[in-house]
């Protein structure tokens, strides 16, 4: 009737259970067997009850208690043994089950995360934020759900179902008819109501999606709702929303609460039928067919002492259907969000073939070098013999020859050469960029917002990789340098802050992670950002949250700088990362900044000319092409673009 | 009313199995066969009765409590359009998010709960016993046993996970959040090459997860066992006592259906406390949520509408008196401190100073988006807090630092200034703020959807919208908090030029970094520190303020010795 109801995802949940095999090799089929014990257990008093209940209607005319007594208590000596061994297969199962839950779920996780760290910029780039945080949170509660709910109670009420059925059957084929003419209309109906409400909580879904939507961005720009006195029209709109959640949420739990009790009632009918038609049976002798006929080789009659434990075994025959039908559903739900975690994981991760490596190095006054551990404010490219270098690359002689490495002095070299990139295969980003940084200089970037600025630096540090063209660092093709050296040798400072919870002196040494107080507390004032430091009520103790949402804009770029200070890189590119700092405060970052990165070569992307006037080059860009280049002096001199960008500013004058 | 109904499902579903008994014995003790069939009508009857009942009971329990929620959300929303700045600033917006979403949806979810089965559940235990005593008489004595001990071991296990639990989430949403974080500055980490150093991070903090989470989780599967213990108790007992007290009493005293029901009875009473100690769990986890929500609730709104609030502003003069201002009260520096200035009507005024200078803050006073802490501020001559805060922000229009726009049209965003604007008036205000010509230049035009945040126009198109808007109020005050620094120069002198000649009787306050953008006011105000360091007109300043020429010789000369 509805093609949208969900489905079980048969290859999410066989890949789930083999990864469970897999982590837990011994425990998982140890649970396995204890739940079938525990629930085999679990039916078999039936038997007891029943076999009890007819020695009680054997005996209870005499009234002789010794007599009945030696019946009756060696069995239910038995059934108490069979008790105990239940109780123990449920004991060990169930803390079995904690155990390996949380110790998959800590698997999954830190897959996931490792999986996430080694994907390339580009997936984050295309995949929404929100998208891959719910991986995180829904997908694994739902995985939670499966292994430590679904899965175990499917297991529990199938056995069970079975077990009971095949009693069932035993004693009497025309009251397990009875029973199983209830199920069908159980499974009728929850059929019915499940897909009625699987429809509305979609429903709710998308209201609640719009309403969170709505709130977010109320909440967001609540002061300038209070400057424009909006505040009625925003109660108004919210209302509409939230009548409408209200309508599809309450359709959505009514089905699903409604569902409860009419299984559990049909239940009862089921349960009323069999003492009826059970007490008709019995009254009227009907021939009881069972499988306990072909034993016995003979038809017999019904009997009160079988309709007894038949009533009870009804009962559990319901409830464990009614599991059954309930965990198909959140099955199904789980799968489902097993699908996006393995969706995650397949995702191919950023490759990386580079073997030319970042050391760090002492160089001699006769120019030799010698590969040394600590950090010594000076590095060499460690290159493979086989890896060509080409001119630009300065050749360092070693102390001790190495006949499998030459060194290349890092030198901040950086060539394009025709490069070409696009993001999406039809709309070309940058064409021909051909553009030389000699070691110490400063390139700027200058151009309209999608000229493709930022692009370039992608490129640098391979956080995408080009189309056509090189890219050579010290003379060698970067896409030979190892990505977490090439990126190591360049220090990076984004308009986009993004500090992490913690103290102001962790994050920036997260620049550098063995860097000492004293170091941290240099690279702030190199970036002047010590004096407001300083100033906040813990100073560098000062905890940041929330991407360090106490701090202003202009302070949080400050602090960047600082991290990408410390770790003393020997190129740096900085995109638009003093836009948010007054132009005073920039003076004193940039003298900073030119003091730090003396001899090195600096990429500066910024809007404001400012900023960039001192390069060395400016290269003004346009629609992914290089339109003009030169110093200030001589862009000014061309009467170009730049000329025109420049003197907006005194056109009143 | 979901009360009516769950008391009708309980009461009849403690019945069935007690009929059920007389039935079973009756057929024992042989019955006709029109008896059978009528009791067989009866509970026919009772089951179907229980399940409209049961039916009735889940729609109203989903309706109310669906109601109950929006409710929440409804007053939740009102409350915070009623807060003032300070009072916003107390709340973040992620946490006012979270308790308008989460916070309602948990308490939502433990209010239907509690409607079910907070009232099934006890209704059920004691109808349970009861019954369990009329027929199982001394029988029922195994449930001295049971009870207390499956209840006291019941909430044990709930008293010893609640804490647990309550720390495990509290680790499990700090996880999330550094989660989220990463994939914020994915960049940065790729950029530093932290990939690794992010791993050990992740897997430490999930490590002392997963132990957490484990001691917890196996403190509540201790729950399973202890029922079926119980379970299993009273069926040996009731099984052993019961045989034996039939046998002897020849079912006087206790017949085979009264054993049976018995059974029955006890599973039901057994379930019931379980139900309980669920509820109980659910109720303690949603009390956060509750607690959250009323904190917002509970919340004063800081600002208030005096008693005969004025209801005009005269004209566009403004003086702060003595002004001293801090966000809060246990702030130890002051924001601002002993300001006077004085601003005739009609006048452009630009105000500079570093960051950090409370250039923001000056300007907020004006609106009354805060309170003055010492002195006043007025506007028209009249103390801002004599206002009717509506009037005076109609008249005072300030553009935000960090400005907003909301998703829907260019138009619907303009009219946030003035609802009733003609679409001649719109095109404008846009033309004054320099917007005209890129919002014409767009396929839909002025019908151009803005995506939520305004992430399909770029920042200066944004700053100008934002301009607009605030033009459409024709306003006795404009203030721009630097709010046009995303747009280029020749725009920003074209949009002071139109605000200059369109609307001069205006008093219009500019806070900038550019000095370009402030040179040709009438008055300059150098904000040092939450002081003012200097007043004057550009040409006074370059003559008094050190710091005023300092800063434009770095914005207009190239410094020397630097290359």
């Amino acid at each position: 009737m509805n093609k949208g109801k969900r489905r079980i995802n048969f290859g999410s949940l066989s890949r789930v259970v083999k990864l469970l095999l897999k982590s837990y090799p011994v425990l998982v089929p140890l649970t396995v067997v204890c739940i079938i014990i525990a629930s085999i257990m679990a039916s078999i008093p039936a038997i007891f009850q029943q076999k009890i209940f007819a020695d009680i209607g054997d005996w209870y005319q005499t009234g002789d208690w010794q007599g009945a007594a030696k019946v009756i208590l060696p069995k239910i000596m038995l059934l108490a043994t069979f008790y105990v061994l239940a109780m123990i297969a449920v004991t060990v199962y169930t803390q079995l089950m904690a155990y390996i839950t949380q110790g998959f779920l800590n698997k999954m996780r830190k897959e996931l995360f490792s999986r996430m760290q080694n994907l390339p910029i580009k997936y984050f780039d295309t995949n929404k934020h929100g998208d891959i945080m719910s991986r995180y949170t829904n997908d694994i509660d739902s995985l939670r759900q499966l292994v430590s709910q679904a899965l175990p109670t499917f297991l529990l009420a199938g056995v069970v179902v079975i077990a009971v059925l095949f009693i069932m059957l035993y004693y009497s084929l025309w009251m397990t008819l009875v029973v199983m003419v209830g199920v069908f209309l159980i499974i009728l109906v929850s059929g019915r109501l499940g897909g009625g409400s699987a429809r509305y909580f979609m429903r709710q879904q998308k209201s609640v999606g719009r309403v969170e939507g709505f709130i977010q961005e109320m909440m967001s720009g609540q002061k300038v709702v209070k400057v424009f006195n909006h505040e009625n029209h925003c109660r108004e709109d919210f209302d509409e929303l939230n009548g409408e959640l209200f309508d599809n949420s309450y359709r959505a739990n009514a089905y699903a609460n409604v569902l409860g009790p009419v299984i559990m009632n049909i239940g009862n009918l089921i349960y009323v039928s069999i003492a009826v038609i059970g007490g008709a049976l019995v009254l009227l002798r009907v021939p009881n067919p069972g499988l306990s006929s072909l034993f016995a080789g003979s038809i017999g009659v019904l009997t009160i002492d079988v309709m007894i434990p038949f009533l009870g075994m009804a009962k559990q025959f319901t409830g464990n259907v009614n599991q059954l039908a309930q965990q198909v559903n959140s099955i199904a739900m789980a799968t489902a969000g097993a699908e996006r975690i393995f969706q995650l994981l397949d995702e191919k991760p950023e490759s990386d073939e580079g073997r030319v490596t970042l050391v760090n190095a002492v160089i001699d006054e006769d120019g030799m070098v010698t590969e040394v551990p600590e950090h010594t404010g000076k590095w060499a490219w460690k290159v493979p013999a086989d890896v060509t270098i080409h001119e630009a690359g300065h050749i360092l002689h070693e102390r001790v020859e190495n006949p499998d490495y030459n060194y290349v002095e890092l030198r901040g070299d950086i060539r394009l050469k025709d490069v070409d990139f696009a993001y999406n295969k039809d709309k070309p980003v940058l064409h021909d960029i051909s553009l030389y940084a000699k070691p110490g200089q400063k390139v700027a970037f200058v151009g309209a917002t999608g000229a493709g600025k930022t692009t370039i630096t992608n490129l640098l540090n391979r956080f995408y990789d080009i189309e056509d063209g090189k890219i050579r660092y010290d003379g060698i093709n970067i896409n030979k340098i190892r990505k977490s050296d090439l990126r190591r040798s360049l220090g990076l400072v984004l308009q986009d802050t993004n500090l992490f919870t913690g103290t102001v002196m962790d994050n920036i040494r997260y620049g550098k992670l063995d860097a000492t107080d004293e170091e941290c507390r240099e690279a702030a004032r190199l970036a002047g950002a010590d004096d407001f430091i300083t100033r906040l009520p813990e100073g560098y103790d000062t905890i940041l949250s929330n991407n360090g949402d106490n701090l202003s804009q202009g302070q949080r770029q400050l602090i960047a700088i600082a991290r990408a200070a410390v770790a003393d890189p020997p190129v740096m590119i900085l995109d638009e990362a003093t836009s948010s700092i007054d132009t005073h405060t920039e003076q004193i970052v940039q003298r900073g900044m030119d003091m730090l990165m003396h001899g090195r070569t600096v990429f500066v992307i910024a809007h404001r000319l400012s900023t960039v006037k001192n390069s060395n080059v400016i290269i003004v860009l346009e629609h992914g092409r290089i339109i003009e280049r030169g110093t200030h002096e001589e862009l000014l001199e061309q009467r170009g673009q730049y000329y025109q960008l420049y003197t907006g500013a005194f056109e009143l004058e | 009313m979901t009360f009516l109904f769950i008391v009708g499902e309980v009461i009849i579903e403690c019945l069935i199995p007690f009929i059920t008994a007389r039935l079973v014995n009756n057929i024992q003790a042989g019955i006709e066969m029109d008896a059978l069939v009528r009791t067989g009508l009866l509970l026919v009857l009772m089951a179907v009765v229980s399940l409209c009942c049961g039916a009735a009971a889940g729609y109203t329990s989903a309706r109310a409590s669906a109601g109950f929620a929006k409710n929440l959300r409804h007053d939740l929303f009102d409350r915070v359009q009623d807060f003032s700045f300070e009072n916003i600033d107390r709340f973040s917006t992620a946490s006012l998010v979270t308790r308008l979403t989460t916070d309602v949806t948990n308490v939502q979810f433990s209010f239907m709960m509690i409607i079910r089965t907070a009232v099934r559940s006890p209704l059920m235990f004691i109808f349970a016993v009861t019954m369990a005593y009329i027929m199982g008489g001394s029988l029922a004595m195994t449930f001295v046993v049971v009870i207390p001990v499956l209840f006291i071991g019941l909430f044990a296990i709930a008293k010893a996970a609640m804490p647990a639990f309550r720390r495990v989430f509290k680790k499990y949403d700090k996880l999330n959040e550094s989660v989220e974080e990463n994939v914020r500055a994915m960049r940065i980490v790729k950029g530093f090459s932290r990939e690794e150093y992010e791993k050990v991070k992740f897997g430490q903090a999930a490590e002392d997860i997963r132990r957490d989470f484990t001691k917890a989780e196996r403190i509540v599967a201790l729950n399973t066992p202890l029922m079926r213990f119980c379970m299993y108790f009273n069926s040996v007992f009731v099984l052993t006592v019961g045989s034996r007290l039939v046998i002897t009493s020849r079912g006087k005293v206790l017949d085979v259906g009264q054993m049976s029901a018995m059974l029955t009875y006890g599973m039901q009473i057994l379930m019931s406390l379980m139900m309980i100690s669920i509820i109980y769990v659910i109720i303690t986890i949603s009390l956060e949520s509750m607690r959250r929500i009323s904190e917002v609730l509970d919340e004063r709104p800081s600002m208030n509408d005096p008693e005969n609030p004025v209801m005009e502003v005269p004209d566009g003069s403004i003086d702060f008196e003595q002004v001293s201002f801090k966000y809060s009260a246990a702030a130890k520096r002051y924001a601002l401190e002993n300001v006077d200035l004085h601003i005739r009507s009609g006048m452009t005024v630009g105000v500079i100073g570093g960051t950090g200078s409370s250039k923001s803050t000056l300007v907020q006073l004006i609106p009354r988006l805060y309170d003055v802490t010492d002195g006043c501020v007025r506007v028209g001559g009249v103390d801002v807090r004599d206002y009717s805060v509506k009037v005076l922000r109609d008249n005072v229009a300030m553009v935000l630092q960090k400005n907003q726009l909301f998703s829907g049209t260019i138009k619907e965003n303009l009219r946030w200034g003035n609802e009733t604007a003609t679409d001649e008036e719109l095109v404008e205000a846009c033309r004054l703020a320099q917007a005209d010509g890129f919002v014409s230049s767009f396929p839909d035009g002025y019908d151009t959807y803005i995506e939520q945040g305004g992430t399909n126009v770029s920042g200066g198109q944004k700053q100008r919208l934002c301009i607009a808007r605030a033009l459409l109020k024709r306003p006795k005050v404009l203030i721009l908090d630097d709010s046009t620094s995303a747009v280029d120069t020749r725009t920003d002198a074209l949009i002071r030029a139109g605000l200059r000649d369109y609307i001069p009787e205006t008093t219009k306050i500019i806070i900038a970094q550019r000095i370009a953008s402030v040179q040709e006011a009438d008055m300059i105000v150098i904000l040092d520190n939450g002081r003012i360091d200097a007043v004057g007109t550009h040409d006074e300043l370059l003559r008094s303020s050190e710091i005023y020429r300092e800063i434009f010789e770095e914005q207009t000369h190239k410094e020397d010795g630097d290359e």
